[in-house]
């Protein structure tokens, strides 16, 4: 297990790559370069890179884009996906509309 | 790895990371210790992002205004990164004659103390914010507040100090602090011991725990708060809300999702996980209040909800201090739910305090050891 703590650990220069334009997040639409200069600006976590960029927190909530940019991520820091902690799912399953979510139920009394 | 600095920082939220730009802005080296694995993982992710002067304890609001007047407004060109920052106002709803007299109230008390907040009749509210119910018959409006991206906002603090040569590291959860020579000096953590010449405690309500090493204790408790978010609508209104009946508050986000904290009334009695989860209740309930304010956004889909705990001060203001009997050591913590729109005020002065510098604002009603019992 190799977990980066220290934030001013040495991880390179930003090289852009020619595949940096695709689209990974799709609900979001963020890049692969967007997601891999977030890492050089310090965010070493998938929960940091979210709060950063917004990835995986669109109408999908991540479950098309989660595991890619995991990789991503991991390969930037030179660690193995392994090593990076998940980033937390959430309530509810499914966007759901506030007069769904906000009904007790009772029309039925 | 140096492990001594100039200032050690416990807590890597938006308190402890903005003293740490404040400080390497002077040339102070500095190391942040945060005990999880993100930065900002505390009520600095968690909250509704509001960057109010209105509805503050007299003791707070002097921080809060400097803070709008002063360093929200170029904050982003400052850090370089969009915060997301809106003064568009802010709108404290009533629907009845008893929130009417809430509101009335606290508007009093807030003009009293030199603040430009004013009651407005329902009509009034519907010309700032025509999407709001027409049940709404009154609201108080103050038109300096406003809103920034508190996740941007802590994470533009924490990339500025960082690429300043502060040190940031996670994963290390501080065991205590020793005095050496009966000065605060070093911090030992589950993995190393930290020395400094001022050692800073921003750990959120943790800070008790941590505090308690050189004997000190702030009369502060925890309550677990909750967010949610909707799917992107449409740009409608930028003002911060908020309601007498505290039902809910939020805002519209740059990217176009409504951002809403709010409670269940059973936050006391919630059950404890030991991690900040939600309640199966509380999302629900939220969205019946807001749902009442804003009957438009009935069909607008809740896409996330999360929950965070603040640190709660017996008074609900802040403990920003020196500590005589610890001499190095410095406290910032409780602040209450509230400490997100203060916070650059907050960073400046503790970085003034960490250097023996005057501070800008007086921090006498901030000490920690202010609290008196009831007889």
């Amino acid at each position: 297990m190799k977990k980066i703590s220290n934030r001013s650990t040495n991880i390179g220069e930003f090289i852009p790559q020619p595949d940096d334009a695709i689209i990974i997040c799709r609900c979001e639409e963020i890049t692969k370069g967007e997601i891999r200069k977030a890492v050089h600006d310090g965010m070493y976590t998938l929960t940091e890179i979210r709060r950063y960029l917004r990835t995986g927190m669109g109408l999908c909530q991540g479950q098309t884009c989660g595991k890619l940019i995991k990789g991503i991520v991991a390969k930037e820091l030179g660690v193995s996906p392994l090593d990076l902690e998940p980033a937390a799912a959430r309530a509810p399953m499914r966007p759901i509309e506030m007069r769904v979510l906000g009904n007790e139920g009772k029309e039925a009394e | 790895m140096a492990n001594c600095a100039d200032v050690i920082i416990i807590g890597g939220g938006i308190i402890g990371s903005s003293t740490a730009y404040y400080l390497a802005k002077k040339g102070c080296s500095v190391i942040v210790l945060e005990k999880s694995n993100d930065i900002g993982n505390g009520g600095s992710s968690r909250n509704g992002g509001g960057v109010r002067q209105s509805g503050r304890d007299k003791r707070e609001l002097p921080l809060a205004m400097y803070g709008v007047k002063n360093l929200w407004p170029t904050l982003s060109e400052e850090l370089e990164m969009d915060v997301e920052y809106y003064q568009e106002g802010n709108l404290r709803l009533g629907k009845t004659d008893a929130h009417i007299n809430i509101l009335e109230g606290l508007t009093e008390k807030a003009v009293s103390l030199g603040l430009d907040v004013k009651m407005i009749d329902g009509e009034q509210a519907k010309e700032i914010c025509p999407y709001l119910s027409d049940e709404v018959i009154g609201a108080s409006w103050c038109p300096t507040d406003g809103h920034a991206n508190p996740m941007l906002a802590t994470l533009a603090y924490y990339r500025k100090a960082r690429q300043l040569g502060v040190q940031f590291i996670t994963n290390q959860e501080v065991v205590k602090i020793k005095k050496i020579k009966g000065k605060a000096r070093q911090v030992v953590t589950s993995e190393a011991v930290y020395e400094g010449e001022t050692i800073i405690l921003a750990a959120g309500y943790e800070s008790r725990k941590i505090a308690a090493t050189v004997g000190i204790d702030v009369p502060m408790s925890q309550a677990l708060l909750e967010v949610l978010v909707t799917e992107a609508q449409p740009p409608m209104f930028y003002q911060m809300l908020g309601t007498a009946a505290a039902d809910f508050y939020g805002h519209q986000s740059t990217h176009g999702s409504f951002v809403f904290g709010g409670t269940s009334g059973f936050e006391g009695v919630n059950k404890d996980n030991g991690i900040p989860v939600t309640n199966s209740l509380t999302a629900s309930c939220i969205c019946r209040g807001i749902m009442k304010y804003f009957p438009c956004l009935e069909d607008a889909k809740i896409v996330r909800t999360w929950a965070g705990w603040i640190d709660v001060c017996a008074d609900h203001v802040p403990v920003i201090s020196h500590v005589e009997e610890v001499p190095g050591f410095i406290l910032a913590c409780g602040f209450s739910g509230h400490g997100f729109g203060i916070s650059p005020t907050v960073g400046t002065i503790l970085a003034q305090m960490a250097l023996g510098e005057e501070t800008i604002l007086a921090i006498n009603d901030f000490r920690y050891d202010r609290f008196q019992t009831k007889i």
